[in-house]
């Protein structure tokens, strides 16, 4: 039992290895230079040079790649489609879990319908919609095509229908609450753990969003991965530059992951037992 | 929206259980018309960006397009152009056999490591949080880092390989071996995941049902394959299915493992169709050729996930 139970934690072990090995390798580059690459063994200890790579990150040697403006870009788009998306799949989640309405069924089952179909097919005709509308290389682009997502208001209908009791609903009513009274001060409160892991998962996908925004924008009004493919190809020798790039797109997802890692774990096993 | 105004006249008796400030048509109103409004801007909006576009890809794809623009209807060419395209073909060999080679080892490495998970363990959280870490890393930022570890002349897989007699690889030259270097992008990115709705479905079983197969003599791996299994099958179908879709859209990983070359290698020997796809429109801006590649990426993925299906099917079949 003992030798079996030394086994489970060293092939555990080497999994984590694995799996945090390259982000670890990430960081070690980002904090040296150049000459660390093709050096075997390699190098397993941070070096000193994060603050002079972050500088060329976005000083003129890189300015190809518009890293800053990806960033911002990025951060702009993220924080309003995830606003966006989970307000709106909260509300027709509400509504699909709690209201009474003919045709609720047909509908509800559209919206399942629409979970199934690869989005990435419709980007050729979204994309003449958009030189229509006149928004390439515009940052509405990456933004309003994605303010609402079907697996959002499935995972809120799922939610809410437990986490909002009937009872609660009906007392709101008999003290003459509207509806949308109701969604305000009864049902959001009970809606906001749920509502959180689909926001932190809304807020993972769109910033880590790509093949979209190479389509429709340009390079020099890219977004933060778009950039980072930018750094790819066109320093594709200068690997701490391309490396402190990654780090730097990829920091903020990893602290929303420390603070919010126990959630998410909880998001996706919930999501697992319901499906 | 909110309607607390406190001191506007009642226009009608107050309604049992309702509101005494409002008149009864916005009651009636509130009950039966505002459940529409608020599924309305979901329905609204995908709509215009989702289901529209969709329809419109198979317009599109009966369409010739060129430099210049819309050149007219030309029914089902695109299609039939297709079917006798070697690149298009080539490109659906790649996407599948990436398919096979990325979903395979991931469904198979979650299967463990949730199992193993799913014992009473020292230091839990750090292991799921440790296994689940690569899912917040971007595509692109996963292609940099193994492209990097890649390298034919610098990368340290080749410097690891070199230790156990292994001469250098040039992992991006040969099918396979850029096969086995992109899909291992995919297997990293999602084996933590996979384990996780694994090890959901693991820890719904009841302990029972271990208990009585100890009694009746069944060791752990027995246990594993005739109760673990068969019970989180619902689980393995939504990843099998899930990675399907996932796998048969792949792009980021292949194309920036080329350093951003959309036609995947030299010898295309690492495009896959959502690749192809994107070198028709956006570079040979033929629209009706990209859409048409489009539609058929669809038709594979129902295909495969169908044949998935009765794969699945069968073995629950075998296995009572």
């Amino acid at each position: 039992m003992k030798q079996r139970n030394t086994l489970v934690y060293l092939t555990l072990l080497v999994s984590l290895v694995l799996s945090i090995f390259p982000l670890y390798w990430l960081f070690v580059v980002a904090t040296r230079s150049n000459d660390v690459i093709g050096q075997f063994p390699p190098p397993l200890a941070p070096g000193g040079n994060l603050g002079d790579n972050i500088q060329r990150l976005f000083g003129p040697e890189a300015e190809e790649a518009h890293f800053a403006r990806g960033l911002l870009n990025s951060a702009i788009a993220s924080i309003c489609v995830t606003v966006s998306v989970v307000f709106f799949s909260s509300l027709a989640g509400f509504a699909f879990a709690k209201l009474r309405f003919r045709g609720r069924n047909a509908l509800l089952i559209s919206v399942l319908a629409t979970m199934m179909v690869p989005v990435q097919m419709g980007i050729v005709p979204l994309y003449m919609v958009m030189v229509k509308l006149g928004w390439q290389n515009h940052l509405q682009a990456i933004i309003v095509p994605f303010l609402v997502s079907a697996f959002g208001v499935f995972l809120m209908r799922q939610y809410a229908e437990r986490a909002v009791p009937d009872e609660l609903i009906e007392a709101a009513r008999l003290d003459g609450c509207s509806t949308f009274g109701l969604f305000v001060r009864v049902v959001s409160p009970a809606l906001r753990p749920g509502a959180a892991v689909l926001g932190l998962f809304t807020f993972m996908g769109t910033w880590n969003e790509f093949l979209w925004p190479l389509a429709v924008m340009e390079a020099d009004n890219p977004t933060v991965q778009f950039s980072l493919s930018q750094l790819a190809t066109q320093y594709y020798t200068d690997y701490t530059l391309m490396f402190t790039g990654t780090l730097i797109a990829t920091v903020p997802l990893l602290l929303v992951f420390i603070l919010f890692g126990r959630q998410l774990i909880s998001g996706i096993m919930d999501g697992a037992v319901r499906s | 929206m909110t309607t607390d105004a406190p001191a506007r006249p009642a226009r009608t008796a107050p309604t049992p259980g309702g509101a005494r400030t409002r008149p009864g048509w916005w009651n009636r109103f509130d009950l039966h018309g505002s459940p529409y409004l608020f599924i309305a801007p979901f329905f609204v909006l995908f709509a215009a960006f989702g289901l529209f576009p969709l329809g419109y890809t198979a317009w599109v794809s009966l369409r010739s397009w060129d430099l210049t623009g819309d050149a007219g209807f030309v029914g089902f060419a695109n299609y039939s152009r297709l079917f006798g395209d070697p690149d298009f073909w080539n490109a659906v060999v790649n996407t599948l056999g990436l398919l096979v080679l990325a979903t395979v080892p991931q469904l198979l490495l979650a299967l463990i490591v949730a199992a193993l998970l799913n014992r009473p363990l020292r230091a839990l959280l750090v292991f799921r949080l440790g296994v689940l870490a690569p899912i917040v890393t971007s595509v692109a930022a996963v292609a940099i880092v193994f492209g990097q570890l890649y390298g034919r002349d610098t990368g340290l897989v080749n410097g690891a390989l070199g230790l156990i007699g292994i001469s250098p690889i040039d992992w991006q030259a040969g099918k396979l071996s850029s096969w086995v270097a992109v899909s291992s992008m995919v297997n990293w990115r999602w084996t933590g995941y996979n384990a996780l709705i694994y090890l959901a479905a693991m820890q719904a079983i009841s302990r029972d049902l271990y208990e009585a197969a100890q009694i009746d003599g069944a060791g752990p791996i027995r246990q594993f394959r005739n109760i673990t299994v068969p019970l989180i099958r619902p689980a393995l179908i939504f990843t099998v299915v899930m990675s399907v879709i996932g796998g048969m859209q792949l792009f980021t990983e292949p194309l920036l493992f080329g350093q951003g070359d959309v036609s995947g290698g030299s010898l295309r020997q690492f495009q896959t169709i959502a690749m192809y796809m994107f070198e028709q429109s956006f570079q040979n801006f033929d629209y009706g050729y990209g859409s048409a590649v489009a539609w058929m990426i669809f038709l594979l993925t129902v295909v495969v996930g169908v044949v998935n299906l009765l794969i699945s099917r069968r073995l629950r079949g075998g296995a009572q």
